[in-house]
């Protein structure tokens, strides 16, 4: 049996649950373990991507992340459905808890992977997406995160049965407090979980400039991102920072906007599955990773494209 | 005040990755070495902050062979106290988990600090492993800290969301961007760090839980499309029915 951890906020499942639901009945028959508020019919969804099985802790308490209680949440699962292999997303959730729980289960992990076991091995990203790992996998016990958008769900019609899991918690279990929680996303999608972003770089002049690129994103469904120097002098916030010291991201669509394209910041991003890369300069190094480029001035070339994106949402 | 700051060491955020031996190693050749950012960056100059406000010594504790004493020295340059090497060619985290953990066993820390990630292997594992192996609570992605009495009070950066988070020391805190300004050591640390201590101690046995078979570059892409920039509308033409990725 494999056992899928699937996150949830609010009361709704995050996209990843179908992801690593996805992921795990490649493996095996497939039981979810979701924890906190969250309403059976918005669980009962998880089989649409193959979950025959859920197990909800419904305990309320469980709503923020506690690394040790979910720990313990995961590891009764576990025993209880005989799993062996336990699924996770490479989130924030999944890296404070997936290692303790492979401690505590004395099985390997394997973190951070981007597709199903093939070959006798896994496949991970490695030096900040600029090579691959191959790590020896041939079955058995293991907890496996995955890398949140790189599996995609295939989905049918199926509903999964969900059924009440008791577990007992104690104070060791929650062994900090979660004393507030700022959106800072504006309303707008995380950007790790992002599947298209549009981000800015120093081309862009000033932060009085990112009206475009905030239409842009909004006419695309896109999330914001920047380069780090915007970041550092303040003309975007710190969360929308991409790159080797910033967030990783794997879009399906990354469009850079007056970025130079450093070694630094193509750490971040150079798994995404289609980079657009606009820049007045031709000799920019970005263009050598791109996939479509268009060399020319940012401010005469983002008003078109917003024109074009506004044209082609009225036809859909 | 203990801290205790895990540090790994990694090629510079430019280096050409290249692999031998039948792509089952990477090429060291002409490669310069760090501190991996986040360890140095936040969560060392963090723990020396503090030690400077509140008091205490700041210990780096490394995995590794002889030649990782370059990046340990940098560290004391810094201004860490004292320095100690596992004897350990870590190439997975569970062993390194292990090792550090038992260090840590032996003495008092009040915090253990990490970075978030590698930036070779990008694992983000290690810190939730020693805080599981040392039943010490753990929080993750911190990008700020603040310590009064026994509280540690820590803002956490995750998927569009800031969260307060406050706990209780001895803790294991993994630490990214916004939690300190990176530091450049001065001539008085460069001479100091030649005569601090740096103890090498043998490795624990522990079990090799993950092995790589093979790495590999990721195919070139087939060459950029360029776009007529008086025409850029075509773009989105191209990225709808092309790319069909909106
Ligand atoms: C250890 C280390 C870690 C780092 N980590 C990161 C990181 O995580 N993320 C990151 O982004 N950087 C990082 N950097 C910094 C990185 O090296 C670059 O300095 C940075 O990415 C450059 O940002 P930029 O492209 O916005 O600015 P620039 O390099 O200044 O590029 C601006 C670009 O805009 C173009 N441009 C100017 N005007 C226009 C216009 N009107 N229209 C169109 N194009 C225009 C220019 O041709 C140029 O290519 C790091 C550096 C180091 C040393
Ligand atoms: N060999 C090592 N020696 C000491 N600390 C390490 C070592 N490897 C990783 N770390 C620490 O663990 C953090 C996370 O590493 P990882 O889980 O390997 O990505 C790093 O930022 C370091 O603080």
């Amino acid at each position: 049996m494999i056992l899928a951890f699937v996150e949830t906020a609010h009361g709704t499942l995050k996209k990843t649950a179908l992801e690593v639901v996805q992921f795990a009945s490649g493996l095996g028959e497939v039981t979810a373990l979701a924890l906190g508020s969250i309403p059976d019919t918005e669980l009962a969804k998880l089989g649409q991507a193959g979950a025959t099985k859920v197990l909800h802790i419904a305990d309320e308490a469980l709503n923020g992340m506690y690394s040790r209680a979910y720990t313990k949440a995961i590891c009764a699962a576990a025993g209880q459905v005989h799993a062996d292999v336990i699924v996770m997303s490479h989130s924030s959730t999944g890296k404070s808890v997936a290692p303790r729980v492979s401690v505590r289960m004395q099985c390997p992990l394997f973190a951070g992977v981007g597709a199903l076991p093939e070959n006798g091995s896994m496949r991970k990203t490695v030096f900040s997406g600029k090579a691959f790992a191959d790590l020896a996998y041939q079955g058995g016990k293991a907890v496996i995160s995955i890398n949140p958008n790189s599996i995609t769900p295939v989905l049918s019609d199926k509903a999964a049965t969900v059924e009440p899991l008791a577990c007992s918690f104690d104070d060791r279990d929650f062994d900090y407090t979660i004393k507030q929680t700022i959106d800072e996303s504006g309303g707008h999608i995380p950007l790790p979980e992002a599947e298209i972003v549009v981000s800015g770089g120093r081309g862009m002049k000033g932060p009085e400039n990112w009206g475009p690129i905030e239409e842009l994103a909004q006419l695309l469904g896109a999330a914001t991102a920047c380069s780090r120097p915007v970041a550092d002098v303040g003309w975007r916030p710190h969360h929308e920072h991409v790159g080797q010291t910033g967030i990783t991201i794997k879009p399906n669509l990354y469009i850079a906007i007056g970025i130079s394209g450093a070694i630094q910041h193509l750490a971040g991003v150079n798994q995404s599955k289609v980079i657009v890369v606009i820049n007045k300069d031709p000799e920019a190094p970005f263009f050598k990773a791109a996939d479509y480029g268009i060399v020319g001035d940012a401010f005469d070339v983002l008003p078109k494209l917003i024109e074009a994106a506004k044209k082609l949402k009225q036809s859909a | 005040m203990q801290l205790l700051v895990c540090i790994s060491k990694v090629p510079d955020t430019t280096t050409k990755i290249a692999f031998v031996e039948n792509n089952t190693k990477f090429s060291e050749s002409g490669v310069q070495f760090i501190i991996n950012p986040y360890d140095e960056w936040y969560a060392l100059v963090r723990a020396l902050e503090l030690k400077e406000t509140l008091g205490g010594t700041v210990t780096v504790i490394n995995c590794g062979k002889a030649d990782n004493e370059q990046i340990i020295r940098k560290a004391l340059a810094l201004g860490a106290d004292d320095a100690v090497r596992i004897d350990l060619d870590a190439s997975d985290a569970m062993q390194v988990a292990v090792n550090i953990a038992a260090f840590a066993r032996e003495h008092t820390f009040d915090i253990i600090l990490t970075g978030k990630e590698t930036i070779d292997y990008n694992g983000g594992v290690l810190g939730a492993m020693l805080a599981e192996l040392l039943d010490l609570p753990y929080i993750s992605l911190a990008s700020k800290l603040e310590v009064q009495g026994d509280v540690v009070t820590a803002e956490r950066e995750i998927e569009g969301v800031k969260e307060v988070v406050e706990g209780k020391m001895p803790c294991v805190i993994s630490a990214q961007k916004g939690m300190a300004e990176a530091r450049i050591p001065n001539m008085r640390g460069i001479l100091a760090s030649k005569t601090k201590p740096l103890q090498v101690l043998p490795a624990v046995t522990a079990e090799n839980t993950v092995h790589v078979n093979a790495f590999s570059l990721p195919a070139d892409k087939g060459g950029c499309k360029y776009v007529d920039p008086e025409n850029a509308g075509e773009l989105i033409t191209l990225l709808h029915s092309e790319a069909k990725v909106i």
